[in-house]
C-alpha cells in the first residue's frame, strides 16, 4: 500500500511523469476524437442505410443489399475487438505506414466501432414516429428530403446521445489497444503501470479514462437534453436521469 | 373532383389475404364536405390513404380532377401531393420545430423563398387563430391548438383537397366543434374541397354535405347526409345513424298491434333489441305502462312496418318474448 501511494506521489511530483501523462491523454483524445468522428460518419451513412432501405421503409434498396450489410455488420459486431484489431493491422500499414503508435490504432478503431455506431444509429432513427413520416409523404417530401429535413433533425438529441456512447465506447477501445502497440492512457496503464508492477501509475491511468468519461458524459446528456424540443424544461431533470440510466446500460454490451 | 374508380386494397396478412377495401366507386365534388364515416376496421383509413396514394391500390383508379393518380411517376406524384393536405388523429407535428417553421415545411420542400414562407405562415397562423403560437414548440400546445397548427400546415401548399382521418377523434367534444367549425370556415372561405373521415356520425352531421357509408371495406351507402339521415336504406346505415335503436317518428303505420305487458322488464329494452335483432322499426302510437319496481305493465300500441314481411317477422319477435301478450288490431285509425 505504501509502495502505491509513493507511486502515486512520483507520478505527481515528477515532471518526467507529467510530460508523459500529457502526451497520454492527448493521444487518447486525439485518436479517440479522430476514430469517433470517422465512425460516427460511417455508421450514420449506414444507419440511414438499414432503416430507409428495408422493405417498408422510405426508400426500400434491393433485398440482398440489405441482406448482405446487415450481414457484415453483424459479422463485425461479433469480433472481438482486440482479434479484430490484430486483424486489421496490416491495413494501417497500409494506410498509415505503420503498425504501431496512435496513429496506428485509428483504422481498427474505425473498423470496429462503425458497425457498432450503425446499430445505435439504426435504433435511433426507428424511434422517429411513423405518423411524422406519413405526413412528411403526404406533404410531398422526397426520400432524401425525409432523411435530411425530418428523420435526422426529429432525432437529433438522440443521435448526440448515440455519439457520446460511442465516443466512451471508442475510448474504451482505444485503452485495449494500448496492450497491441497503441498509444495513449491505455498504453501508460499497460506498458509503464501493469508490466512494470507500478499500480501507482495503472492507478492514475485509470482515474484520468474516468475523468474524460464522465466529461464527455455530461457534455453529450446536457447538449442533447438542451436541443430536445420534446421536453419541457420542468420535465428536463428527470429525463437527464432516464437518459443516464438507459446509456450506462447501453455502455454495458458484451465486446465493448 | 375525386373519383374513386372500382377501388380495391388487398393486404397480405400471415392468414391469406385481407381485402380492406372491395370495388369501392365514389365521386366527390369540387367544393365539398364529404364525410366517409363507418365502423373501427371498416377500411375507412385504407380509403383515404388510397386517395394521396400512401397506400397503393391493389386495383382500381383514382382520378384528381381527371388525373389518375396511380398512373404517375414518383417525382409527379410528389407534385401532386402537394395539393393535396392531409390532418390526422395525432397531429403528427416535427416536434424539434416550432409551430411556425411547421407550417413553412411545406413550403421549404417545395423550394418557396424563406422570408416569404415565413410570411405566409404568419397569416396562416392568424387564420388557425393562434397567431402568438409561432415559437412555440408542439409539446408546449393542447391538442386542439396541435390540430389547428397541423390544418395551418396542411394549407400552406395552397391545397385544393383537405383530406381529414379521424382528425378530431383525440379531442373533447367541445375542441372538436371548434376545429370542425375551422374546417367548415376553410371549406366556404377557400373553397377547398375536405375529406372527412370519422367514425362518429355527429362529426358527419355537424359539418358535411354529403356522406357515404363503409362497412367491411364496401361502400354501403352514399348519398346527401339529409338523405342518409332521414332514410338510411342498409343495415349498416341504419347501425350508424341510430346507435341506440329505432328512431320512432318517420314510420306510417299500417298494421297496429297492441302488447300488454304482465310484468317483465320495462319496455324500452324490447323496442330496441326489436330493431337490433330483426332490424325492424316499430312505431308507439301510444302507451299507458307503469314502471312497478323495475317490471312493465299496461298496454302499448305499435304500428308495424307496411313491408309484410317485416311486419311478421316483428310480430313474431313479440310474441315469442315472455311477458308479453300481443293482439292484432285491424281497425285502428289514428
Ligand atoms: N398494412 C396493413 N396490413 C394488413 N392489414 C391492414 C393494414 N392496414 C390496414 N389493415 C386492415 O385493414 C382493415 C381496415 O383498416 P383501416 O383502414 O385502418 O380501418 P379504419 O380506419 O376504418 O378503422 C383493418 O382490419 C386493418 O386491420
Ligand atoms: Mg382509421
Amino acid at each position: 500500500m505504501d509502495k502505491v501511494l509513493e507511486q502515486i506521489t512520483d507520478v505527481l511530483t515528477n515532471p518526467r511523469m507529467h510530460a508523459e501523462f500529457l502526451d497520454g491523454i492527448w493521444e487518447t483524445v486525439y485518436a479517440t476524437v479522430a476514430a469517433t468522428a470517422a465512425a460516427c460518419l460511417l455508421g450514420l451513412l449506414l444507419g440511414i442505410l438499414l432503416v430507409v432501405g428495408e422493405k417498408d421503409g422510405v426508400r426500400p434498396l434491393p433485398a440482398p443489399v440489405m441482406k448482405v450489410l446487415n450481414f457484415v455488420i453483424n459479422v463485425l459486431r461479433s469480433v472481438p475487438f482486440l482479434i479484430l484489431m490484430l486483424m486489421v493491422l496490416p491495413l494501417s500499414k497500409v494506410l498509415v505506414g505503420t503498425r504501431v503508435g496512435t496513429i496506428a490504432s485509428i483504422p481498427p478503431l474505425i473498423i470496429a466501432a462503425a458497425p457498432f455506431v450503425a446499430r445505435l444509429v439504426e435504433s435511433t432513427l426507428r424511434e422517429v414516429d411513423k405518423g411524422v413520416l406519413e405526413a412528411a409523404q403526404a406533404m410531398g417530401c422526397s426520400p432524401f428530403q425525409i432523411v435530411w429535413k425530418v428523420i435526422l433533425p426529429e432525432s437529433l438529441p438522440a443521435l448526440i446521445a448515440a455519439a457520446t456512447t460511442s465516443f466512451i465506447t471508442i475510448l474504451s477501445y482505444g485503452a485495449m489497444a494500448g496492450a497491441i502497440g497503441g498509444g495513449g492512457l491505455g498504453k501508460i496503464a499497460i506498458n509503464y503501470g501493469y508490466n512494470k508492477y507500478n499500480y501507482g501509475v495503472m492507478l492514475v491511468s485509470v482515474v484520468l479514462i474516468v475523468i474524460l468519461v464522465q466529461l464527455i458524459q455530461s457534455i453529450g446528456t446536457h447538449l442533447a437534453l438542451r436541443l430536445d424540443r420534446r421536453v419541457r424544461l420542468a420535465e428536463k431533470k428527470g429525463r437527464l436521469r432516464e437518459i443516464q440510466k438507459k446509456e450506462r446500460t447501453a455502455r454495458r454490451r458484451p465486446g465493448i | 373532383m375525386i373519383e374513386l374508380r372500382q377501388l380495391s386494397k388487398t393486404f397480405p396478412t400471415s392468414e391469406g389475404s385481407f381485402d380492406a377495401l372491395k370495388d369501392v366507386n365514389l365521386t366527390i365534388s369540387d367544393g365539398d364536405i364529404f364525410g366517409v364515416v363507418g365502423m373501427s376496421g371498416a377500411g375507412k383509413s385504407t380509403l383515404v390513404r388510397c386517395i394521396n396514394l400512401l397506400e397503393r391500390p391493389s386495383s382500381g383508379q383514382v382520378l384528381i380532377d381527371g388525373q389518375d393518380m396511380t398512373a404517375l411517376a414518383p417525382k409527379q406524384l410528389r407534385q401532386m401531393r402537394r395539393s393535396i393536405g392531409m390532418i390526422f388523429q395525432q397531429f403528427n407535428l416535427l416536434m424539434q420545430r416550432t409551430c411556425l417553421k411547421n407550417i413553412c415545411f411545406p413550403m421549404e420542400i417545395a423550394g418557396m423563398d424563406a422570408a416569404q414562407a415565413r410570411q405566409k405562415g404568419m397569416q396562416l397562423l392568424e387564420i388557425v387563430g393562434l397567431p402568438d403560437k409561432a415559437g412555440a414548440y408542439p409539446v408546449q400546445l393542447s391538442g386542439g391548438q396541435k390540430q389547428r397548427i397541423a390544418i395551418a400546415r396542411a394549407l400552406a401548399s395552397d391545397p385544393k383537397v383537405l383530406l381529414c382521418d379521424e382528425a378530431t377523434s383525440a379531442l373533447d367534444p367541445t375542441t372538436t366543434r371548434s376545429i370542425l367549425r375551422l374546417i367548415q370556415d376553410i371549406n366556404r372561405r377557400m373553397g377547398i374541397t375536405v375529406v372527412i373521415i370519422t367514425h362518429e356520425m355527429a362529426v358527419v352531421e355537424e359539418i358535411c354535405s354529403h356522406v357515404a357509408i363503409l362497412d367491411h371495406g364496401r361502400v354501403m351507402e352514399t348519398g346527401t347526409v339529409e338523405e342518409v339521415f332521414q332514410n338510411p336504406q342498409t343495415e349498416a346505415g341504419r347501425r350508424l345513424v341510430y346507435p341506440d335503436g329505432v328512431r320512432l317518428d318517420q314510420l306510417s303505420a299500417a298494421n297496429v298491434v297492441r302488447i300488454a305487458f304482465n310484468g317483465g322488464s320495462s319496455y324500452e329494452p324490447l323496442i330496441a333489441s326489436l330493431a337490433i335483432d330483426c332490424g325492424v322499426k316499430v312505431n308507439i302510437l301510444g302507451a299507458d305502462t307503469r314502471n312497478v319496481n323495475g317490471q312493465a305493465f299496461g298496454t302499448m300500441l305499435l304500428g308495424l312496418p307496411q313491408d309484410g314481411t317485416e311486419a311478421a317477422k316483428a310480430l313474431a319477435y313479440l310474441r315469442a318474448q315472455p311477458d308479453v301478450t300481443v293482439e292484432e288490431v285491424p281497425d285502428y285509425h289514428g
